[in-house]
């Protein structure tokens, strides 16, 4: 399939710098819903596998509720951080589809491992929103439970959520969770960027010579804060897979159909004990790399506007309408729910309380720890040394 | 609860201190949705919309656009009722208020508008890294009784931090360009800073090392400022404090008497390396030249000169009864030339101030003098007024109050354009660095006998090249080399361009 691939860069062609062309009409790319808000019935994977989607009318809206959910919920933290409540934000906009497509792909027995951008994957696995942003407020350190929800604690350092992931994988297999469609699967999230660092790479190899049941989940937004695909890899992102020895695909990120049909594919591979995988969502991060970032200094706006045509939640909608799925009713009551959840996320988190300082010792052990204790009593001492002390 | 809130300045970035308002995209009287974008705001790090805190109407706004506003500091009030019929107090403007109860009220809106809840105080802190500016002088708590904090601590806490009368008084907008200095501080008052013990420099710069190698020092009772670091930007190495606790003296060496041309503070250890304390003159001179260097984009040209007639000019000038006395020398005639040249082009004799470019009238003429005690630059005042005559009193004056260590502080401030006279050490030409807050500077390399095209044919004349480095950002190359061109042509025929340009 190589030969003759758009977007395959040969040694000949290496001088010139490939364009980064819409991901529309790549034969490489899976697309179930163009941007057009066409449907695409079915599309056969390099590999032969077929992958369609087969909704009710009342599954595709609740997509589409998801979507618009996730992208208010995301525009009210972003202007939460701008007012001052919140220190900052990893804004998701534009890569709704691949988060509400793969995050709803999981079964409850799968475990996901985030960077800390998955806001739209922690609110497809039920979890309550105002979940992260304690950390983004500064308010506690971003811990919760994993196994409680089946997500693990967002993860700052690039890539070594991959390293987590894999290792816990291979535990389910140690545990002989797989090989049923009861089995357990893991999924694993992150960026271009991150396909550069070693723990990435690490990752890949740990996971394919143990068959470890793996989706590896790179939502390719095209820059690593500044730094464009291109200097990140000379391939496609997808076909590195092949080189470790398992399979990899590319689908189109804006397209939350394909998202899910591929994820759900790769992830039940997974759980059948087949191995991992590698899917790149190709899409475009729309905003700041985060609220301290400036995306006008590294990019140029006919390149925002030739992403703008391929929104994720606008086919969705398009397709809605074409096919009469929904109406303006829905639309409208949808919006008031996005609106209604986002004041009550806003009110929330103006309502966080400030942690008590002593707080920072109380979940370094599970058990506590005599040294840490002792520094608890020393932090004290020294609180209760300012007049009008309440401690 | 107040009805009308004051929004301040959140931390745009993470660290950011302030921010420049670009636009405002309401005005008073708007009538304004929650996270409707009310104003374009540009830090360091992006330019981005700010999103209104609460609905309502646009009371007031504080800072117009242009202006840099500090992080913390109130920028727009927002009536959050204005359908509950007409304010009771008056307008709150940007906390200046009218009536002391409008204070209170204005300073219980800033107290809302923060997350911080405790905010007794309007007056607002700059934060460094956080979401919200903390009101530092109210929230610090004083300490009960006699804290035994650690003597290396006690610092002095800054005036800054004394209770400030409840008011929400925005920081004045930065708008004013600060002065330009050409900052050639007072040179040190003598060789020796270290009289007084052990107690450190006063307001000196910090000693650098790193924690374990301070742990080091401590446990050897070894006092790090008296030590000069070998480490990378002069960081004190844990071999420097084992050195130093060990008491290896330089005075065992005998190297150290070979090389003890640095003054008291050579210091030859056993590695065979000189140690000397970077301070007064060099100290200055290492920190302009840094600055300038790096803020300053320089442009360097050159221009070599046939001066023969120049040379002959002087001759005939040394020869009058009236000039006798006189010292007169190449460097006169050039700095005629650059005076007249300045006056041709007056953007030469600029500063560059931030936003503005500050385009100078008066020439104070600076002339790099090497010393004792190293490089000074002293200037003549106003030298573009100056006859001839005076000039050259006035350089005369100049090199020798140099010489003798007598220049003042006030001789080598305020200076807005430099000769450095590179000539003298036997050199062609160089490129120079700007002294700070200057835009030009010309090298003046020696004058000596070379083959010269003169007349279609070779000939040994008086040549000279002359450097000249300018301020890139203020001065083009087409001005910098037009600039280069007369003082050359002045060289080149001194009499006809007097007759030519005055």
């Amino acid at each position: 399939m190589a030969k003759g691939d758009p977007g395959v860069s040969t040694r000949g062609r290496r001088a010139v710098p490939r364009s980064r062309k819409g991901a529309t009409g790549d034969p490489e790319l899976v697309q179930l819903l163009t941007p057009e808000g066409e449907r695409i019935e079915s599309v056969t994977g390099p590999d032969g596998t077929e992958y369609r989607v087969d909704f009710t009318d009342e599954e595709y809206r609740s997509f589409y509720r998801d979507l618009v959910l996730v992208r208010k919920l995301d525009a009210e933290a972003t202007a939460l951080q701008r007012q001052g409540e919140l220190g900052l934000w990893a804004s998701l906009l534009g890569q709704e589809a691949a988060q509400v497509g793969s995050g709803r792909a999981l079964r409850t027995q799968d475990m996901a491992f985030p960077t800390y951008r998955e806001h739209g994957v922690l609110y497809c696995r039920g979890i309550d929103p105002i979940m992260p942003l304690g950390l983004f407020r500064g308010v506690d350190q971003g811990g919760w439970d994993p196994n409680e929800f089946k997500f693990n604690m967002y993860t700052i350092v690039i890539g070594a959520q991959t390293l987590h992931a894999t290792g816990y994988a291979m535990g389910i297999t140690m545990d002989g969770k797989t090989g049923t469609d009861e089995g357990e699967a893991v999924i694993a999230y992150f960026g271009d960027g991150a396909t550069s660092q070693g723990d990435v790479n690490e990752a890949f190899v740990w996971a394919s010579v143990f068959n470890a049941p793996m989706v590896f989940f790179c939502q390719n937004n095209q820059y690593a804060i500044s730094e464009p695909l291109e200097r990140q890899t000379r391939i496609p992102l997808y076909r590195r897979a092949a080189g470790f020895g398992f399979p990899g695909i590319r689908v189109d990120g804006n397209d939350v159909l394909a998202s899910y049909a591929v994820t759900r594919h790769a992830l039940d591979n997974a759980r059948h004990g087949q191995g991992p995988s590698l899917i790149e969502a190709y899409t475009y991060r729309m905003g700041a790399h985060t609220t301290s970032d400036d995306p006008t200094r590294y990019r140029i706006a006919s390149e925002v506007e030739a992403w703008q045509a391929k929104d994720p939640i606008a086919r969705m909608k398009t397709f809605l309408i074409k096919q009469k799925i929904a109406g303006d009713d829905f639309f409208a009551e949808v919006d008031e729910q996005a609106k209604r959840e986002s004041v009550h996320l806003r009110e929330r988190v103006l309502e966080m309380p400030n942690p008590e300082p002593n707080s920072m010792f109380d979940h370094v052990y599970p058990n506590g720890s005599p040294l840490v204790d002792q520094q608890r009593a020393q932090f004290t001492q020294y609180l209760e040394s300012f007049e009008g002390s309440a401690h | 609860m107040s009805r009308v809130k004051e929004f301040n300045l959140p931390d745009l970035g993470e660290g950011l201190t302030e921010g420049e308002i670009l636009s405002w995209l309401v005005k008073v009287g708007d009538t304004i949705e929650l996270n409707q974008p009310i104003v374009e705001v540009e830090t360091a790090k992006a330019a981005v919309e700010i999103p209104a805190k609460w609905a309502g109407r646009v009371q007031s706004i504080f800072h117009a656009e242009g202006a840099t506003v500090e992080v913390g500091t109130p920028i727009i009030a927002i009536d959050t009722d204005p359908t509950a019929g007409p304010l009771e107090t008056p307008e709150p403007t940007g906390g200046a208020a009218k009536g002391s109860s409008a204070a209170g009220e204005v300073a219980k809106g800033a107290a809302e508008s923060g997350q911080n809840d405790d905010a007794e105080s309007g007056k607002r802190t700059p934060v460094l890294v956080g979401y919200g500016p903390r009101t530092t002088a109210a929230k610090r708590r004083p300490r009960k009784g006699v804290a035994p904090a650690a003597p290396a601590q006690a610092a002095p806490v800054p005036a800054q931090a004394a209770p400030v009368p409840v008011q929400a008084a925005p920081v004045p907008v930065q708008a004013a360009p600060v002065p330009v200095q050409a900052a050639p501080a007072p040179v040190a008052s003598g060789p020796s800073t270290a009289g007084n013990g052990h107690s450190g420099p006063a307001g000196g710069a910090r000693v650098l090392a790193k924690p374990p190698v301070r742990k080091l020092a401590k446990d050897l009772g070894v006092d790090l400022s008296t030590l000069t670091g070998s480490g990378p930007l002069g960081s004190i190495s844990r071999e420097d404090v084992r050195q130093a606790a060990s008491g290896t003296p330089a005075a065992a060496e005998p190297l150290a008497a070979v090389a003890a041309v640095g003054g008291p503070a050579a210091n030859v250890g056993v590695h065979r390396e000189q140690r000397i304390p970077v301070k007064g003159v060099r100290k200055l001179t290492a920190e302009n030249m840094s600055r300038s260097a790096f803020t300053a984009p320089h442009v360097t040209e050159f221009l070599t000169v046939d001066m023969t007639r120049a040379m002959k000019a002087l001759d005939r000038l040394r020869q009058r009864r009236e000039w006798r006395d006189v010292r007169v020398s190449p460097l006169l005639l050039v700095a005629k030339a650059v005076l007249l040249a300045v006056r041709r082009h007056p953007m030469v004799n600029s500063a560059w101030a931030g936003e503005e470019i500050v385009v100078k009238d008066y020439v104070n003429l600076g002339i790099a003098a090497a010393t004792e005690r190293g490089l000074i630059v002293p200037n003549v005042k106003d030298a573009g007024r100056l006859t001839l005559r005076e000039l050259a009193d006035s350089l005369t004056d100049l090199v020798q109050t140099a010489k003798a260590g007598k220049t003042s502080p006030a001789d080598m401030s305020g200076g807005t354009l430099t000769i450095t006279n590179v000539g003298v050490f036997g050199v062609d030409t160089g490129t120079p660095i700007l002294p700070p807050g200057e835009s030009a500077i010309l090298a003046f390399g020696a004058v000596r006998k070379m083959p010269w095209v003169h007349k279609g044919k070779v000939r040994p004349r008086q040549v000279t090249t002359l450097g000249l480095s300018f301020d890139h950002r203020i001065i083009d190359g087409e001005l910098g080399s037009r600039f280069l061109r007369d003082i050359g042509d002045f060289l080149a025929d001194p009499e006809a361009a007097l007759l030519a340009w005055t």
